[in-house]
């Protein structure tokens, strides 16, 4: 199963960055190989609206499965317009997370954490 | 690590004042000034700088002029009048990119505007997140997000980030206000300190921040505290500090004296106990996703 | 005459300067119009009562998407600076909130699926408060954009007649201030003489000096010594207008909404006297 995590840098031994909209970057893991790739999270830079252009740029990656800390009410309404189950993992190693998430012991998401920051 | 913003519905209500006064009281924190478009919080701490960046915070249209046929389809569709006379003014110019989309022969394109900078300090309490923005710059919001990032990047075990927050009630605050844990509004006895604490409780019940109040020079209008007390009994809101009007805090600011002075005013002792409830509320009843 | 009454941080007593400068060139017999363009805060009308007679309500277009004719193409989404479209499978959203209303989702849109709403971000409201009269714009709380509001509430000024506008603006440097500002006559930077002031002080002179507009001074909250704001005033050659000392009686009249100019007739003769001496030094006086 291919997976998304958001990160907060580029390896397995980062952590997971709880916020979705803002995190640098998003991993893309093989969750049987460990095999991953990284992808910048467009939203990092965005003025406004970093969760909707997080969102956009992670329905273009092609995988419906996403673990991260919180997704706000935006980003939350693009993930699932697109198909994408949110799961949510404390901040820890992106390692530990695959074994958490492999494990069943995510919880999924289903309504949207506070909004973020900077909601312009 | 606990997110406390101090923030107001007004400026000058002695915000400022207040959180440097915490600043001294907290021991082990990281600080922010999100009050990007009238940073005040340097003036009290006297900070040293050690780490400063560009920010880039709007995009702009720029031209090329060799490039352009004068035709004026530019000016036609900016709806920020923003192109007057073929030219762009930088102060009205939302960076949206209409009129390089419209441009029939490729003279216009977007480009990063540096509209201010970022500052990470040290100062004598802790680490020290704040920014300049240029005059006129927008985008305060983005701002804000980038120096609560860098104290967020900063603190390391720190149990608390106290952030100065952007008074008003639009793009600013919202973002210095969102994602905090606790917001401790500081208003004065006025109908105007009345009126805006009645706003800013609006945003902080809007975006789900638990709040409590801070009454400033309450003494200057018993009448007016009182009814700034009744309006917080009833809406639930906590008053955890009654700060008496003390010209010496004026002095110790005017004479530019390390902040733990302020604490030993006549408000100094008022600002003590109401730390200490402020502490409680923060570190005890919070129940957040962080960890 | 456009006088612009600002600050470059808010609590100096810029809106009592403005509501106090009102109320006595009113009492003088002249003609006002008072725009409180601090749609933030809009505080004046507390001092100044008036009674509102029309309300506007002021509104930002954003994007309507016709999902019959729209193929998902995304160009929308990707055109957009301010993130305020996204596509998912087979459904366009938007969201207003985010919305500049520049129009370019409309321009790009290659299947012309996209109309243009109208969303209310805010109201400008209009009255008199006794022969003052009163204009004031309010930005619906929640909202991020407070140009727009500002920017209806200057829109009405061709028409006016009165001789005299008073723009309360709202406090900083940031872009609704700018929008407040421009095109006026003169400003009037109001200040306090703490450390604070004169750094905010500094930032309001560099703004009016980009706008290039003339301005003066006035120390709120003075004390014996005021050299702080001074001596900034006399290297930057800005007049100082008019200096209020501190007192309680003046500070607790502001706090129950009440224009000390109102009860205190030396005060109402002090503004009317600062207003003669920035004509004078107001070249686009006439």
């Amino acid at each position: 199963m291919r997976i998304g995590i958001s990160a907060a840098s580029k390896d397995l031994d980062a952590l997971l960055d709880p916020r979705f909209g803002r995190c640098p970057y998003f991993l893309i893991v093989d969750t049987e190989t460990k095999e991953f790739e990284v992808v910048d999270n467009p939203g990092n830079m965005a003025g406004g609206g970093a969760g909707i252009r997080a969102a956009q740029a992670f329905l273009q990656l092609g995988t419906k499965e996403l673990v991260t800390g919180q997704a706000g009410p935006n980003a939350f309404e693009v993930l699932v317009e697109g198909g994408v189950k949110i799961y949510q993992a404390p901040q820890v190693k992106i390692s530990e997370v695959i074994e958490l998430y492999k494990n069943g012991d995510l919880k999924q998401i289903t309504t949207p954490g506070g909004r973020g920051r900077g909601s312009r | 690590m606990r997110q406390l913003v101090v923030t107001s519905g007004k400026g000058g209500t002695g915000k400022t004042t207040v959180t440097a006064s915490f600043v001294a009281l907290a021991g082990g924190l990281v600080i922010a000034d999100a009050d990007v478009e009238a940073p005040n919080q340097h003036l009290l701490l006297h900070p040293q700088v050690i780490e400063k960046k560009d920010y880039e915070g709007a995009k702009i249209a720029v031209k090329d002029p060799d490039k352009c046929d004068q035709c004026g389809k530019c000016e036609e569709y900016c709806r920020f009048d923003a192109i007057q006379e073929l030219e762009i003014d930088e102060t009205r110019c939302e960076g949206c990119g209409v009129c390089v989309f419209v441009c029939p022969t490729g003279a216009l394109r977007l480009e990063d505007d540096t509209t201010g900078v970022t500052m990470v300090s040290e100062t004598e309490y802790g680490t020290f997140s704040h920014a300049l923005l240029d005059i006129g710059a927008e985008g305060s919001g983005k701002l804000v997000t980038e120096v609560r990032k860098n104290a967020e990047r900063l603190v390391q075990d720190e149990p608390l980030l106290l952030i100065d927050g952007s008074p008003g009630i639009g793009c600013p605050v919202i973002a210095s206000l969102t994602g905090a844990d606790l917001a401790l509004i500081v208003t004065e006895p006025s109908v105007s300190g009345r009126h805006d604490l009645e706003r800013i409780h609006g945003v902080t019940r809007h975006f789900g921040v638990k709040a409590l109040v801070c009454i400033n020079k309450w003494d200057l209008s018993q009448e007016m505290s009182e009814e700034i007390e009744k309006y917080c009994a009833k809406e639930d809101l906590c008053v955890v500090g009654k700060i008496p009007f003390d010209p010496e805090v004026l002095d110790t600011i005017k004479k530019g004296l390390p902040v733990k002075n302020l604490l030993k005013t006549k408000a100094g002792t008022a600002i003590i106990n109401m730390w200490k409830k402020v502490e409680g509320h923060l570190f005890k009843e919070i129940i957040n996703w962080r960890r | 005459m456009k006088l612009a009454v600002l600050s470059g941080k808010g609590g100096t007593g810029k809106t009592t300067v403005a509501v106090n400068l009102a109320s006595s060139l009113a009492e003088k017999g002249e003609k006002v119009l008072f725009l409180d363009t601090d749609v933030e805060e809009p505080n004046a009308g507390l001092y100044l009562k008036p009674v509102l007679e029309e309300s506007l309500p002021v509104t930002i277009p954003f994007p309507e998407i016709d999902q019959e004719n729209c193929d998902y193409c995304g160009e929308c989404a990707n055109f957009c600076q301010f993130n305020a479209l996204a596509v998912a499978e087979g459904v366009v959203l938007t969201f207003p909130e985010l919305c500049h209303g520049c129009g370019g989702c409309v321009l790009v849109c290659p299947k012309e699926a996209i109309q243009e709403g109208k969303r209310e971000i805010g109201v400008v409201e209009k009255g008199w408060a006794d022969s003052i009269k009163f204009w004031q714009g309010r930005l619906n709380i929640g909202e991020p954009f407070a140009v727009p509001v500002t920017r209806y509430l200057k829109n009405g000024l061709a028409d006016v007649q009165e001789d005299i506008v008073i723009i309360d603006a709202p406090a900083g440097v940031s872009c609704p201030v700018i929008e407040a500002v421009r095109d006026s006559d003169f400003a009037l930077l109001v200040t306090e003489p703490t450390p604070f002031g004169r750094h905010d002080l500094e930032l309001a002179l560099k703004m009016v000096d980009h706008l290039g507009i003339p301005s003066g001074v006035v120390i709120n909250r003075a004390g014996k010594n005021n050299d702080l704001i001074s001596e900034l005033c006399q290297e930057r050659n800005v007049p100082i207008l008019l200096e209020i000392e501190f007192s309680k009686l003046l500070a607790s009249l502001g706090s129950i909404g009440v224009p000390f100019s109102r009860v205190l007739p030396q005060w109402q003769d002090r503004f009317w006297g600062m207003y003669q001496s920035l004509k004078e030094g107001c070249p686009c006086a006439s």
